[in-house]
């Protein structure tokens, strides 16, 4: 019968008492934990998409939708931008610009994003290719590790994509009536390549318009005229045999393409600092710079946080006071066992350490049972994220800060049973038992 | 065995009490008698170490109990020394046999489960075992506090008005089963009374 057993004896005692005890420090374990959690692989998820983009360019409009929808792959865009306008960011000799990859976006395939670009991409993400090769033929793909698991995908599958930005399961989706061809899949890299569908530019000129809108072609799904769509057959002709693999610079500059990723050849120069501002002042382009729109989601993002922690900071305080309720008014109920304790051999020391022990088991328990919450709701909640916000979430990966949060525990279970275990080895043999 | 020499106690509140010198030799019953109000429980508690005297000394089995360090003390008399209490308290949270095996624990011995059910049959508990205290009856709860005092055959039994509740016949019945386990374990009986049947029955007495 040693004092863990004896302990656990006198904490199953009390079997309510104890639940809202361990219930309660649960909670705020299971808060703080998730908290951690959802910071923790948001801010590694932003910094992994960030790549080393210094600025992303398209048409006027929000930066920070911008930035969402050509960096993140959330939201709408903000138009298109002609060929045209931006091809001077593709000048190897620009004085700030070292390199830039064009999107062209506004279709999906089962929720996953198809983006028309460039394989230069991939080596900004530091994606690879893990089986087959890259795209170089317009309708050739190459998919996302995850696209291609959730959706069963293998290399030589033919898919159609929808027009638009739709939710599986949509009813009222329209599909293109192209066939695209699944030429490569990805390895995971733990960035939104892993769930996208990658495929040319020119693909999106194709199937957009080719159904007699000429050049004028919006990239915003919402606005498209699908009524173009019928009649036009397109089951007599070979895609990759009708469009072979061109430069996108060599284009008519009057096509159109979302938005650019451009990487700075000096980002600190006074030059590049500059150099978003002269293109919004001067230019029908919009230049946004993602790192600043990111720290300002980041800044939303953490003031809300800081109203949850003084919640979760409420209910930790709670919790270890309902400890220390429950181990100081048992101390009332005790006080006999536990002079008897004394007067059988147990030292002070033992008395203590008995009382000491209970309030660590709640907090071990609570412990334990929180962790398993946060992570529990994390699984949970992982599948929805991912489908709304391209934000992955790994339920069973464990922070260095949650092991932090166990001695943060043991500590509290010490705090608040430490009071009541003084007042326990203090415990008079004679006194209490001569009543 | 137990012997008190010139012992005096002061309480908190000022008031001062001597006790007759009192000797009890193994195997030996001996009554402490005393009207209520006395200090009878007081000089059981200084006899039992669980009080310390303003002055003189208690002995039990040739050690001296003011030589003790709290802790030592605490030790000591968890392995040499059989309390029963006047109302018998167990930790409420185990069972009659985990009580039992938690004095053996902490009086520093292994547990020994034979011991245990020997006694809880000797004294009729053998189907209490795993009854929590408060499952069982007064009577059944004093024959297991009895248990619980001999479980590690400490050299002095002390019993604080164990009948003063009982009947006649079973204020016999337990002086008689105190007497016989004493024996049993060579253990010194000191029974604090102010129970005058029991006069008749045990000659040696000590008066307050």
């Amino acid at each position: 019968m040693n004092l863990l057993q004896l302990s656990w004896k006198n904490l199953t005692f009390k079997p309510l008492s104890a639940l809202l005890s361990v219930l309660l420090f649960a909670l705020s374990i299971g808060l703080i934990s998730l908290l951690l959690n959802l910071r923790a692989q948001a801010d590694e998820q932003f910094d992994n998409n960030l790549a080393g983009i210094n600025l992303v360019v398209g048409a006027k409009g929000s930066p920070l939708e911008l930035t969402l929808n050509s960096m993140y792959h959330v939201g709408y865009a903000t138009g298109n931008i002609k060929l045209g306008q931006v091809k001077a960011f593709f000048n190897p000799k620009h004085p700030i610009v070292a390199d830039a990859v064009p999107l062209s976006v506004g279709d999906s395939y089962k929720g996953y994003r198809i983006v028309g670009t460039i394989p230069k991409i991939l080596e900004w993400y530091g994606a690879e290719v893990a089986s087959g090769g890259i795209w170089q033929h317009d309708f050739e793909v190459v998919i996302g590790e995850e696209v291609a698991r959730v959706n069963g995908l293998a290399l030589g599958d033919k898919f159609r994509s929808n027009h638009g930005i739709i939710d599986e399961g949509d009813e009222n989706n329209m599909e293109h009536d192209d066939d695209f061809t699944v030429v490569g899949i990805l390895a995971p890299s733990g960035t939104v390549m892993d769930q996208l569908v990658l495929t040319t530019n020119q693909t999106y000129w194709h199937s957009h318009e080719e159904h007699g809108n000429g050049g004028k072609e919006e990239g915003e799904g919402d606005k498209h005229d699908h009524a173009d769509h019928e009649g036009h057959d397109h089951a007599d002709h070979d895609h990759t045999a009708d469009h072979a693999p061109k430069s996108i610079l060599d284009e008519d500059s009057e096509k159109e393409i979302t938005s650019l990723l451009v990487k700075y050849r000096n980002a600190s120069s006074f030059q590049a600092l500059s150099f978003p501002r002269n293109i919004n002042e001067n230019t029908e382009l919009l230049a946004a710079n993602p790192a600043y729109e990111i720290s300002e989601v980041r800044r939303q993002f953490d003031s809300g946080q800081r109203i949850l922690g003084i919640l979760v900071l409420a209910i930790t305080i709670v919790s270890a006071l309902s400890i220390f309720i429950a181990l100081f008014s048992s101390l009332r109920e005790r006080r006999y066992e536990l002079a008897l304790m004394r007067s059988m051999g147990a030292g002070r020391g033992k008395v203590f350490g008995l009382i000491i022990t209970e309030g660590l088991l709640v907090a071990v328990i609570g412990y334990a049972l929180g962790i398993a919450l946060s992570h529990g709701i994390l699984a949970i909640i992982g599948g929805s994220v991912q489908d709304d916000f391209r934000y992955t979430i790994s339920p069973w990966k464990f922070l260095t800060a949650e092991y932090l949060l166990f001695a943060a525990a043991l500590l509290i279970g010490f705090v608040a049973a430490v009071i009541p275990a003084i007042q326990a080895a203090r415990t008079d043999i004679g006194e209490t038992l001569s009543r | 065995m137990l012997s008190a020499t010139n012992l005096h106690y002061k309480y908190t509140n000022g008031e001062a009490l001597s006790f007759p010198d009192l000797t009890c030799a193994v195997g030996e019953t001996r009554l402490l008698l005393g009207k209520s109000g006395s200090g009878k429980t007081t000089m059981l508690q200084l006899l039992a170490g669980l009080r310390k005297p303003t002055q003189g000394t208690v002995t039990i089995a040739g050690q001296n109990l003011a030589e003790l360090s709290a802790a030592a003390l605490d030790h000591f008399r968890g392995r040499h020394v059989g309390m029963i209490f006047q109302t018998p308290h167990f930790v409420r949270a185990l069972t009659m046999r985990e009580n039992l095996e938690l004095a053996q624990t902490l009086a520093g011995n292994h547990i020994d489960k034979q011991r245990i059910n020997g006694l809880l049959e000797q004294l009729d508990l053998g189907d209490k075992a795993k009854a929590l205290p408060g499952q069982l009856s007064v009577g059944q709860q004093q024959r297991a506090a009895i248990a619980r005092a001999l479980v590690n055959e400490p050299a002095v039994l002390f019993a604080d008005e164990p009948t003063s509740a009982l009947d006649d016949e079973n204020t016999s019945r337990v002086v008689k089963l105190l007497q016989h386990q004493a024996e049993a374990v060579g253990a010194a009986l000191l029974i604090v009374t102010h129970d005058n049947r029991l006069t008749g029955i045990i000659p040696q007495q000590t008066r307050l």
